[in-house]
């Protein structure tokens, strides 16, 4: 099976990369980036033929358990993972080989990074419940310790401090699942749980703990509070890997049990992940749009559309179970375009971000501006990055938009009366996420690219070395044909929607143009970016001859005029804080309780007036701050335990024997 | 068949023109009603086309730390709205490419020239500048998703998310009185408002620091660039009284499958029934003040409100007959 020793030389040469890494010292950590891309490159053709009918395969190796071994299968399923995972690890490799080698390389990032790479490739590739949970906490080790690599920030450790606790509770959440669909047998093959589906109630609670094992690592609102943290902190190309591809992992989780191993869906489990992601999406906009932080912007921007993601699935999920296939197919697509769509202008997102962080030290929006000027390649990426996630056409990110708008309206068909009022609700949910998106990577770009520099730092930037320049500019190039060939993308995923919910989209290549994309029936939907692009591009082009003709074609140069005010001070500019105020005002007093608060002096007074805004974070204050006191509280109760003297140990002891043994004889 | 596909070609050609050539004399008619209903003499109607022609001659001023972006918005925000027009039916359904993007995608289409107007209008970075981009963002989020739900509703209604199919179904259908329709109308034009920076959004006439939204994003612009921004603007009040018109009155449009005569007929009705709306709207400016900016929200979110109202009860009403 030549796939397979194919698919063990490049982890393996991951795994060497990182042992070799471990190794060596400064300069010579620079030979892991080319590493990892050719293992990328070359797990990334594995799984290229696999999802385009080279069969899948299924190995057992004699490693793991004893006498059980491990299993390990890639199907299309994992194969289209794959693709998107290996796709953001080549972006990010590719970018790491910029890095200065005299000063960027540390023993504590090149070592970690194949080695979370090789995490991820083998959560998708598992085929057992062990298997899974090594690799997936693995991933989760190998990440948390990529995001403590700079310990010296108190930020930093917080971070990955917050982090360390949720994937704790995410995986024993996970154990617990894959505990249920093991049943009593103790079945922990992914085969065998397939063919013994667990009963209703086991079901329900097994999908309960998927969404909450899952829903942590993608960053599911209420479970994202380490999200923003952690993701940010770490070395942006692997704020890249976490941001576009780790959390395409959770969602690969959550595909795999709700989809494949948990049997066939009752209609109500819809309703969990819709109104979750639903929610998810528009409140983590919300944070989005209000915070100052470049990257951590991005990062509520990653949980955003993880929840429209959700959402999808959700929407699948309830059309599967109402044996609507095509609707579950559009849905489908829809989830699965957009976790490859979201990886693409996710990693090029944070790695611009990273650039920018590199050119001027500084991640704080108010603190940057006019890079469009000194970093014009970076810019151009960016923008691109900005407008796909903006989910405007012609780019990537509206293709998906749009097929879930589809299923949206599909949900009309649903015979339940609480998916007629979930449907509805969750379009206008995504319809203001995608609107607030908009207005939040304007204000991103807007400051951060336009403008004039509001840092000594931010005048004086330089645009990245050429592999960095590279690996953005690659993935804006897959952002734009994306966006254009939404078509081609559509029939290639086909077989992994077969699989998932027994039909594609079946209407494919019945539009108009072979690359119009079609959702149920060409009468019915059609979305043909190419033509769209082409009349866009005429329309510009015709215009621009026609001006050109009529027009004086004179240009001078001049002040900007300002209302005839212009203020030389950068200060005068709109700032991030100040291009959310409205947004805060009319979204904050209800969500974050926002207040504004401004202290004038009185007349003759000469101190300066202060305005100061609180804003609360509800989910923050009663799911983290609140048990985290009660825990510390109870240890501290649980404290003086420690320092009883021996006669009261042994009343304890007693004590706790003669509960143990009356249970005993209760349950005997 | 060819040609056949030369005359829908033609057709598409021309309805791309038509819109182009009527949108400044739809803004010549709302200014003239406004200033007549006034006491005052007003501009002639054409005076939209001889703004646009002195812009044209006049030479481009262009701020010192003016980028790329802000010289190359201009022309792309005007593409997008012109396609963006073309693709609404006007005088005829069925149109060469009215298939091309459906509703969907015409409210993504809106919402890329708004956002790289917004971003024009950060690229001088100037404090007018920030104000009208900030601002303009703040009623998007409210007004955008409005459009959204506004025409979910109506593909529903159509079974189809078509232009030309949504069209072609309110030509066929008598238009029965509808809670869901009723309500979807009224938001439409409020979204309709504030897209068009319209009172009481916006005024379009004044320059007043502390209100303006549109105005103050466009204030760095001068010239041949300013004229393909206020072009832009003119076709999307032609392209939202269009839609306007194709989804609540009908009547007289040119189905599919008309020929050249159902096509001349469509396009007198659409152009009555254009400038009509057109005085409509500038009776409606007359008759009521300008909102505060903080008020706005209040006002676009009943947009808002309506059409969601409006989309769950498609939803239901739809479950209940099945």
């Amino acid at each position: 099976m030549p796939e397979l020793y194919a698919l063990e030389a490049a982890l393996g040469a991951l795994a060497a990369a990182a042992a070799l890494a471990t190794l060596m010292r400064g300069p010579m950590l620079a030979f892991v980036y080319p590493l990892c891309a050719l293992a990328a490159i070359g797990l990334g053709a594995i799984d290229v033929h696999v999802l385009l009918g080279g069969g899948e395969f299924v190995a057992r190796l004699p490693i793991g358990l004893p006498t059980i071994g491990v299993h390990l299968r890639l199907d299309s399923l994992s194969a289209f993972f794959g693709i998107v995972i290996n796709g953001g690890i080549l972006a990010a490799s590719v970018y790491g080989m910029g890095f200065d080698r005299a000063k960027e390389l540390t023993p504590r990032v090149e070592p970690l990074f194949p080695l979370f790479a090789a995490a991820m490739n083998l959560v998708l590739i598992a085929d057992d419940a062990y298997a899974f949970l090594f690799s997936w906490e693995l991933m989760s080790l190998t990440s948390w310790a990529l995001v403590v690599a700079r310990h010296t920030d108190p930020e930093s450790r917080r971070a990955s401090y917050l982090y360390l606790i949720m994937a704790a509770i995410g995986t024993s959440a996970l154990l617990f699942a894959f505990g249920g669909l093991a049943g009593p047998a103790g079945g922990y093959g992914f085969d065998t749980i397939r063919a013994h589906p667990p009963q209703a109630l086991v079901a329900a609670l097994v999908l309960a703990a998927a969404l909450i094992g899952c829903g942590s690592k993608g960053g599911l609102i209420p479970l994202h509070a380490w999200l923003p943290l952690a993701h940010p902190a770490a070395p942006s190309h692997v704020s890249a890997l976490m941001s576009g591809v780790m959390t395409k992992v959770a969602v690969y989780g959550f595909v795999r049990i709700a989809f494949d191993l948990l049997g066939p869906p009752s209609w109500w489990w819809a309703l969990p992940p819709i109104v979750l992601g639903a929610v998810t999406a528009v409140l983590g906009l919300l944070y989005a749009v209000l915070d100052r932080d470049l990257k951590r912007v991005l990062a509520y921007s990653t949980i955003e559309n993880i929840g429209v993601i959700f959402v999808a699935l959700g929407l699948a999920l309830a059309f599967r179970a109402n044996g609507q296939h095509e609707g579950a197919a559009v849905a489908m697509a829809a989830a699965l375009l957009h976790v490859l769509n979201h990886s693409w202008f996710k990693s090029l997102l944070f790695l611009g971000a990273g650039a920018v962080l590199h050119a001027t030290g500084r991640r704080d929006l108010d603190g940057l501006g006019g890079l469009i000027h000194r970093m014009p390649r970076t810019a151009v990426f960016f923008l691109v990055g900005a407008l796909a996630a903006s989910a405007l056409p012609p780019l990537n990110g509206f293709v998906s938009e749009w097929l879930l708008f589809q299923a949206v309206i599909a949900g009309q068909t649903l015979p339940q009366a609480a998916l007629h009022f979930a449907a509805p609700a969750v379009g206008a949910m995504l319809a203001l996420a995608a609107a607030l998106a908009a207005a939040c990577f304007v204000r991103v770009y807007g400051t951060a690219f336009l403008g004039r520099p509001r840092s000594v730092e931010a005048a004086r930037a330089h645009d990245v070395p050429l592999a960095q320049q590279i690996a953005m500019g690659g993935l804006a190039l897959l952002c734009i044909l994306g966006g254009l060939l939404g078509s081609v993308l559509a029939a290639v995923i086909a077989p992994v929607l077969r699989v998932l919910v027994g039909a594609d989209l079946s209407s494919a290549g019945s539009g108009p143009t072979p690359l119009s994309l079609v959702a149920f029936d060409p009468a019915r939907s059609i979305y043909d970016a190419p033509v769209i692009a082409l009349f866009v591009a005429i329309a510009s082009i015709t215009t621009l001859l026609v001006v050109h003709r009529l027009s004086a074609r004179r240009t001078r140069r001049g002040p900007a005029w300002d209302c005839g005010f212009p203020d030389p001070s950068p200060a005068t500019q709109y700032t991030a804080s100040s291009f959310a105020q409205p947004l805060r005002r009319v979204y904050g007093a209800v969500v974050f309780a926002a207040r504004e608060t401004v202290v004038m002096p009185p007349p003759g007074d000469n101190r300066p007036a202060q305005f100061s805004v609180v804003l609360t974070d509800y989910v923050w204050r009663a799911l983290y701050a609140a048990p985290g006191r009660a825990v510390l509280r109870l240890s501290e109760r649980l404290n003086a335990l420690q320092f009883l003297s021996i006669r009261r140990y042994l009343v304890l002891m007693f004590g706790a024997l003669v509960i143990l043994l009356s249970i005993a004889a209760v349950m005997i | 068949m060819t040609g056949n596909l030369v005359v829908q070609f033609l057709a598409q050609g021309a309805q791309m023109f038509f819109v182009l050539l009527i949108a400044p004399l739809a803004v010549g008619v709302v200014r003239r009603v406004k200033a007549r209903l006034m006491r005052r003499q007003g501009a002639p109607l054409l005076q939209g086309y001889r703004d646009l022609a002195k812009l044209l001659r006049k030479e481009s001023v262009v701020a010192e730390n003016a980028s790329w972006l802000f010289r190359s918005a201009p022309s792309l925000i005007f593409a997008l709205t012109w396609v963006a027009a073309a693709l609404i039916p006007t005088f005829a359904s069925g149109l060469m490419y009215n298939w091309a993007a459906d509703v969907v995608a015409l409210v993504a289409l809106l919402g890329a020239a708004r956002a790289l107007l917004a971003l024009a209008g950060m690229d001088v970075g100037t404090s007018f500048g920030g104000i009208g981009s900030s601002r303009e963002m703040m009623i998007a989020t409210l007004a955008e998703p409005a459009m959204m739900l506004i025409v979910l509703t109506l593909a529903i209604a159509a079974g189809t998310t078509r232009l030309a199919g949504v069209a072609d179904f309110f030509i066929t259908e008598p238009l029965a009185v509808r809670v869901s329709m009723a309500l979807s109308l009224l938001a439409l034009i409020i979204v309709a408002l504030a897209e068009n920076a319209r009172i009481p959004v916006d005024n379009p006439v004044t320059h007043l620091e502390l209100t303006m939204v549109h105005e103050a994003m466009v204030l760095e612009y001068s010239g041949r660039h300013l004229a393909l921004i206020e072009a832009a603007g003119m076709l999307k009040l032609v392209l939202y009284l269009s839609l306007l018109i194709c989804l609540f009155a009908p009547f007289g449009m040119a189905p599919a499958t008309a020929g050249v005569d159902g096509w001349a007929l469509g396009l007198l009705a659409w152009t009555v029934k254009l400038l009509g709306g057109a005085a409509l709207l500038g009776v409606w400016e007359v008759s009521i003040a300008k909102m505060r900016v903080f008020r706005l929200p209040d006002f676009v979110g009943i947009a808002f409100v309506f059409a969601f109202l409006a989309i769950l009860l498609a939803f239901l009403s739809r479950g209940a007959i099945e």
